[in-house]
């Protein structure tokens, strides 16, 4: 089927070249990155996690969040979301593949990887993320491929694959529980010790991924003649505010534990995260970005007319999506590093290298997930009707 | 020199047996512990070694210099400027800032503003040895020392975030050519007898993306010597087993109040501070 990834319009190829520019620059900074150390991103002995390790945990969240669409799907016979099985387990592979380059790049002595396999340690719970997350990546490759396979040739797929799917739903929180416990285990961390932290992940994780599902869909629905389904696109916008929800909920009951409770440790980072303490303010900016982007799109995610509009619709997946990119991507991982063990503040902020690294991993990502979306996508212009019949291929 | 055919037989088929022996037993065993340094019969030995800082006897600012330079000298740890990629494995900072949480609006005039000396605890319950995914760093078994093992160690971080006390430090950078020159002691196996005669060890140095810290001077041990910082303290740190009752750190420890960092967090520090 990877065939139909090299016959594509003018727009495909200038989106595909695009992307490969994007890499370039990205590798040629790693290529700096590798040769000189990780001093040239903006990490520090106070901050030892940036701006990698927050791009992996967000993104552990996106690859987990195909369970919301493939659960309804497969455990519950929901049709509408037939169509689009595909494009949440084509959405895991990338988003896997990304977690782990962001792993690699962030390592000291990237060539001695191989280290966790040849000497495993299974008290670490990176051992465990690695684990879960080769096997989520395996499952969602499998079972999306053959699927599709089966969809192309105009055939149910095999029985032998239904064992697979199940597994694969099964697995999904499980990628984004492990890579939570990374965190909440640790003692002296404040921000991180708490044992709603994996709660939070998930749903923050099932808000964000229906979330860029949505803006993918209305992408598709634009430049493709593949029609996703406006009803299954309503759905995931009611999936992400229901878990917008929840994420919410979970962030303000810490907020209430640690202002309650009046305990200094854990009111530090979350007053660092949004009033800076000492002077120390870089992060203000990006929790209020973060508030004003919530404040926008969980309302139209709600209301009725306000989600049924497809532009508004488009705005507030996009505000969610980058929102919760701002929390967990970026705030998460430093607000668990101040104030640091000598109760002392240091700040962190990307440089431009460590910034340019981090989008030629997101481009990688893309390029995979173009692929993958164009092979899908010409399957299902070319079958034209869905397998209840309905068309999903617009005249 | 040379050797007839028949004893390079000998000595190559020995070798090849022994080398073979050897390999079976790690494999059969699979408790190998990463060490630089080879124990001579002089060795210190301990079942858990600790520390006690006497707080009070360090009075001038000579006294703290003396401690963390026969470290880093020592160990060749890099002089970097830049507070963000700074190596460190001893050093102080303020009783507020070494015990946040115990900090008191009236402290004792005396410990305000009065630097304290702070290292790797040695914890017996060490939370990095805990999430380090590779096993480079480790508790050795028969003393407690949390050791480092710079070949092994892929620079993930994970401890770093996992050690609740600051004592890990990162090479962001190749830290060789920030090693002092006047302070540099490179590694050179052929004078490793010389310079153990003398006192001073060669202590590999480091190659950038790999964490480092204290060791308790386990090299040091291995001959016989007391911990540099112990040694250059003149008496204001003291070192030795927990496990032995009759101690000179457990006496000290039985006659003084003594406080550790952190100890609500179940780590088991063995570093005390006597205040």
């Amino acid at each position: 089927m990877l065939e139909l990834a090299i016959k594509g319009s003018r727009t495909y190829w200038s989106w595909v070249i695009f992307l490969l520019a994007v890499i370039s620059a990205g590798f040629i900074s790693y290529l700096y990155q590798f040769r000189v150390g990780l001093v040239i991103t903006g990490m520090s002995r106070d901050v030892s996690w940036g701006l990698y390790i927050g791009q992996f945990t967000y993104l552990v969240g996106v690859a987990a969040s195909a369970v919301t669409i493939v659960l309804p799907y497969y455990l519950h016979n929901y049709k509408k979301y037939g169509r689009i099985a595909i494009l949440g387990e084509f959405v895991a592979v990338p988003s896997v593949i990304m977690c782990m380059l962001f792993i690699f790049v962030d390592l000291g002595q990237p060539l001695r990887v191989l280290n966790v396999l040849l000497h495993p340690t299974p008290n670490s719970v990176m051992f465990f993320d690695m684990i879960v997350l080769s096997g989520y990546l395996f499952l969602n490759i499998l079972c999306g491929w053959y699927v599709l396979g089966a969809e192309r040739k105009g055939v149910p797929p095999a029985a032998w694959i239904k064992p697979f799917i199940i597994i694969a739903i099964c697995w999904a929180p499980s990628i984004h529980i492990v890579t939570a416990f990374l965190y909440q285990g640790l003692p002296g961390r404040h921000y991180w010790l708490t044992a709603i932290m994996a709660a939070k992940f998930l749903s923050s994780a099932f808000a964000s991924g229906p979330a860029l599902l949505i803006v993918i869909s209305l992408i598709l629905r634009k430049f493709t003649r593949f029609d996703p389904g406006w009803d299954a696109i309503q759905t995931m916008a009611k999936t992400s505010a229901y878990f917008l929800i929840a994420t919410i909920a979970f962030y303000l009951f810490e907020v209430f534990t640690a202002f309650y409770s009046n305990i200094p440790g854990h009111m530090y980072p979350i007053k660092y995260l949004f009033t800076g303490i000492h002077g120390h303010t870089k992060l203000v900016p990006v929790m209020w970005i973060c508030t004003a982007l919530i404040a926008v799109s969980l309302p139209i995610l709600i209301i009725p007319p306000a989600r049924r509009n497809e532009r508004a619709l488009g705005f507030a997946a996009v505000a969610t999506f980058l929102a919760l990119w701002l929390e967990k991507g970026i705030s998460l991982v430093v607000g668990g590093f101040v104030p640091n063990p000598f109760e002392r503040v240091f700040e962190y902020w990307p440089t431009v290298p460590e910034a340019l690294i981090a989008l030629g991993v997101w481009g990688i990502g893309f390029f995979i997930l173009t692929i993958l979306y164009k092979v899908a996508i010409s399957v299902k212009e070319d079958a034209v009707f869905d397998k209840y019949g309905e068309r999903q291929v617009k005249a | 020199m040379s050797i007839s055919r028949r004893q390079f037989l000998k000595i190559a088929g020995a070798s090849a047996l022994l080398g073979l022996g050897s390999f079976t037993s790690i494999e059969l065993l699979e408790k190998v512990e990463a060490s630089q340094f080879k124990k001579t019969p002089k060795a210190i030995r301990g079942k858990r070694w600790g520390m006690a800082v006497d707080v009070k006897k360090f009075q001038t600012e000579e006294d703290y210099k003396r401690v963390i330079e026969a470290c880093h000298r020592i160990h060749n740890v890099p002089d970097l400027e830049n507070p963000k990629h700074e190596i460190k494995w001893i050093w102080t900072d303020t009783y507020e800032h070494t015990f946040p949480g115990q900090e008191s609006p009236y402290l004792l005039e005396s410990l305000e503003h009065k630097p304290l000396i702070v290292l790797c605890n040695h914890c017996n319950n060490p939370p990095c040895v805990r999430v380090c995914p590779t096993k480079a760093t480790f508790k050795r078994e028969e003393d407690g020392i949390v050791m480092m093992d710079m070949h092994r160690c892929i620079g993930c971080r994970f401890c770093m975030a996992g050690c609740p006390f600051g004592a890990r430090s990162f090479n962001w950078r190749d830290p060789r050519p920030f090693i002092n020159e006047k302070n540099s002691l490179p590694y050179d196996s052929t004078f490793a007898g010389e310079s153990i005669k003398k006192g001073v060890l060669m202590f590999p140095t480091r190659m950038r993306g790999v964490v480092e810290k204290c060791t308790f001077c386990y090299e040091r041990l291995a001959v016989g010597l007391m911990p540099a910082c112990v040694e250059a303290s003149q008496g204001s740190l003291i070192f030795g087993d927990l496990n032995d009752s009759h101690s000179e750190i457990r006496e000290t420890l039985s006659t003084h109040f003594t406080i550790r960092r952190k100890p609500e967090l179940g780590t088991e520090p063995s570093v005390y501070y006597i205040i």
